[in-house]
């Protein structure tokens, strides 16, 4: 008899404890992004949110485009903008209580910032001073990650870790939508469910990695799909509806926090700016598709609501702009004072000790430093 | 007086006694891995650890290396001391870019904020007849790249001491377990108190005057068998045993090399890039002047590790050792 003859009377037996977790429909994310903003929805926002969210946008534009002008003056050696993706970065701050955690990408500086970071020692990376400027036990954020999704598995490690010890953290976790193609993603929503780990994971899908648009990078219907198939569920959201984000965050916290596990949120967004000062966008997309985009801008649609509804008045309008900009001279006036480096720091963390091979070569830098002194005319400065 | 007779512990016991005195020294400390908890991993070495302190600190985990070892680093973050078991060597390699991108240089980047108490067992090397991808000798990879400390042990006790210690480094530390070695005994009396070696140190095995091998992990039974046999020839052969190759102990190394003048380097894996270039190098750059003859190696060929049927071709043996300290005395003569 051959195999397909014997095909007819193969039944497989699933071993004993196979169970299928759940009926995957509750996990299915919905056809249509989340909207909030300009539906009834909004009616019953909290004003008062509202006019934070509001508030943190215009400031994070401005946070975006000071940064931007900073790469062009030669004082950061590259920035990743945020431009029209600041309501998942600022929603993403604001969703966290204290003692919860954020998991951030290289690009989301202005999320670092928005939890209380220092704008000063958030840029250390991008200016190139040292790799993580801000101690991350300070305001709980990992430093920012810059290979492609490994920061996941790091969020999920830490709120099982905070699980088990009985403390009350959820972890937030940011990733592009290339990100998304990389094993890691894989592996930390694997874990993330198989665990139950109180995660949040937020995709940024702004349309491109680098120059490679979504259809390249995913067959799949939505990347919110793909929680279904670690039995976690998926939330698709309007990525520039600011008070839908942060309804969608909040709501994934709240699950996660009260022990029903990880939720795979993909907030549906754009680029605008290119995908670093360094990056040619013209050669991958055109002005139209750009335009439409910049008329779906997170700050116009807030403020139309707010002020539609009465909620936000011209002074107010410039009030936060004022706001911005009192954040931005400040930002310009650190950023432009050198950094104080010390060579000698380049062997003071490699170890908790350093190992003799090391404390040889700090001696060799030491005597090289020593030597350039002696050399140096008075009052010279480095080459 | 009455002496109990009790059997001396394999390696494998000694290392499984490790983990269970580091668990219940410090709840802290999480082992995690594939097949770690009920089976006790498929060399047994956590053995019984889930049963006694629960799945949460003895963990089955999803069957994804990369995994395995980015949640360990959040783990980390968040206070834990998580011993992560790689199943064999060849099978660590899909976490790499977490151990190089993340586990290894995490204290740096934050300028020592964030120090990540790593512990990765990885039982590696031949000569079991293990099929591909279960022999690999991969510690260059891993002293290639700063931020770990890489440590083998060679003997029961050694094996006890070091995963202690490197358990207790609030540094990450690569422990590379001689697997051929597993099933070892020697004098160490498992019911003594073992001693908790400080990672980095060297230590001689076996004195003597015409020359040094210098090995470690699963050579040292190897040289020390090549370095009887020599005596045959008259060879008076000094064995020194690094057990950590990060930090690398320079000063034991060099201080044999200085009393015998000729040294070889012994391991398994490969000499082109491998690990006896950089100590030959060190060698020769601290003790030059005190060399007979040049500084030898006796690795592995430098191929894929074959396969089990033709790996005894493979790794150095006693013969290839002898016939190179040969060489080293020819040298002098000449
Ligand atoms: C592992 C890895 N591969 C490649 C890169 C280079 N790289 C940097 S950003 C980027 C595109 C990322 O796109 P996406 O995940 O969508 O995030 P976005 O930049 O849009 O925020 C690439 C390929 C990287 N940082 N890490």
């Amino acid at each position: 008899m051959t195999v397909m003859e014997q095909r007819g009377a193969y039944k497989p037996t699933p071993p004993p404890a196979w169970q299928p977790r759940t009926d995957p429909a509750p996990l299915l994310p919905d056809a249509e992004p989340y909207r909030v903003l300009g539906t009834e929805a909004a009616a019953k926002a909290d004003p008062e949110l509202l006019r934070t969210l509001y508030a943190q946008l215009v400031k994070g534009r401005r946070y975006n485009t000071q940064a931007t002008a900073l790469t062009k003056q030669g004082r950061l050696a590259v920035y990743p903008s945020t431009t029209g993706q600041e309501a998942c970065e600022v929603a993403a701050a604001l969703v966290l209580k204290e003692q919860d955690w954020l998991f951030p990408s290289y690009r989301d500086t202005l999320a670092v910032v928005a939890r209380g970071v220092d704008p000063v020692e958030a840029l250390t990376l991008l200016r190139g001073d040292w790799h993580t400027g801000y101690d991350p036990y300070e305001h709980r954020v990992a430093p920012l990650c810059t290979p492609l999704a490994t920061q996941l598995p790091h969020a999920v490690g830490l709120a099982h870790a905070a699980r088990l010890k009985g403390d009350d953290v959820v972890a937030l976790a940011m990733v592009g939508d290339g990100g998304t193609s990389e094993g890691d993603f894989h592996e930390a929503l694997n874990f993330a469910a198989v665990w139950q780990a109180p995660v949040v994971f937020l995709v940024q899908n702004n349309g491109f990695a680098i120059s490679v648009p979504l259809a390249k990078q995913t067959a799949a219907p939505s990347l919110a799909h793909k929680a279904v198939g670690y039995g976690m569920p998926g939330r698709l959201v309007d990525g520039n509806d600011a008070a839908a984000v942060h309804e969608v965050l909040a709501d994934a916290v709240r699950h996660a926090r009260a022990g029903g596990g990880p939720t795979l949120v993909e907030a549906i967004t754009y680029r605008v700016d290119a995908h670093t000062n360094a990056d040619d966008a013209t050669r991958y997309r055109g002005d139209a598709e750009v335009e439409t985009w910049r008329e779906h801008d997170p700050i116009q649609l807030l403020e139309r609501e707010l002020t539609g509804r009465g909620l936000l008045d011209e002074a107010g309008i410039e009030a936060a702009r004022q706001d911005a900009e009192t954040m931005a001279a400040a930002l310009r006036e650190h950023m432009n004072q050198d950094p104080a480096l010390d060579p000698m720091d380049l062997f003071a963390h490699v170890y908790a000790e350093p190992t003799p091979h090391l404390r040889e070569q700090q001696d060799q830098l030491r005597a090289e430093l020593a030597a350039e002194a002696d050399t140096e005319p008075e009052g010279g400065t480095h080459r | 007086m009455t002496t109990v007779a009790v059997k001396p512990a394999t390696m494998a016991q000694a290392l499984t006694r490790a983990l269970r005195d580091a668990m219940a020294a410090d709840p802290a400390v999480h082992v995690m891995g594939e097949d770690v908890g009920t089976l006790g991993g498929v060399f047994r070495v956590t053995d019984g650890l889930a049963k006694e302190f629960g799945e949460d600190r003895c963990t089955d985990t999803p069957l994804a290396e990369a995994g395995i070892l980015g949640t360990a680093v959040g783990m980390a973050m968040y206070g834990l001391r998580p011993v992560v078991e790689m199943q064999f060597d060849a099978f660590a390699y899909p976490a790499f870019e977490q151990l190089i991108s993340h586990v290894a240089r995490t204290r740096n980047r934050t300028r020592g904020k964030m120090p990540l108490p790593i512990t990765i067992r990885v039982p590696y090397g031949g000569g079991i007849g293990g099929v591909e991808h279960h022999s690999d000798s991969s510690e260059a990879y891993y002293m290639a790249t700063p931020g770990l400390h890489v440590v083998t042990p060679a003997t029961v006790a050694d094996a006890y001491g070091l995963l202690r210690a490197a358990i207790a480094s609030d540094d990450p530390v690569v422990v590379l377990e001689p697997k051929r070695l597993y099933w070892s005994k020697d004098s160490w009396n498992p019911e003594e108190p073992a001693p908790v070696e400080p990672i980095g140190r060297a230590v001689v095995r076996r004195p003597g005057r015409s020359a040094t091998l210098i090995t470690y992990g699963p050579s040292v039974p190897v040289c020390m068998e090549a370095a009887e046999a020599a005596r045959a020839e008259g060879w008076d052969l000094e064995v020194v045993d690094l057990r950590s190759l990060v930090p690398f102990d320079d000063e034991t190394v060099c201080a044999s090399v200085r009393r015998t003048g000729r040294a070889v380097v012994v391991h398994e894996s490969g000499s082109f890039a491998g690990p006896g270039g950089e100590i030959a190098a060190r060698i020769t750059e601290r003790c030059f002047h005190h060399l007979e003859a040049p500084v030898l190696r006796v690795a592995g060929f430098d191929i894929p590790y074959p396969p089990p049927m033709l790996e005894r071709h493979h790794l150095p043996g006693v013969d290839r050792i002898l016939d190179a300290v040969g060489r080293l005395q020819w040298e002098a003569e000449s």
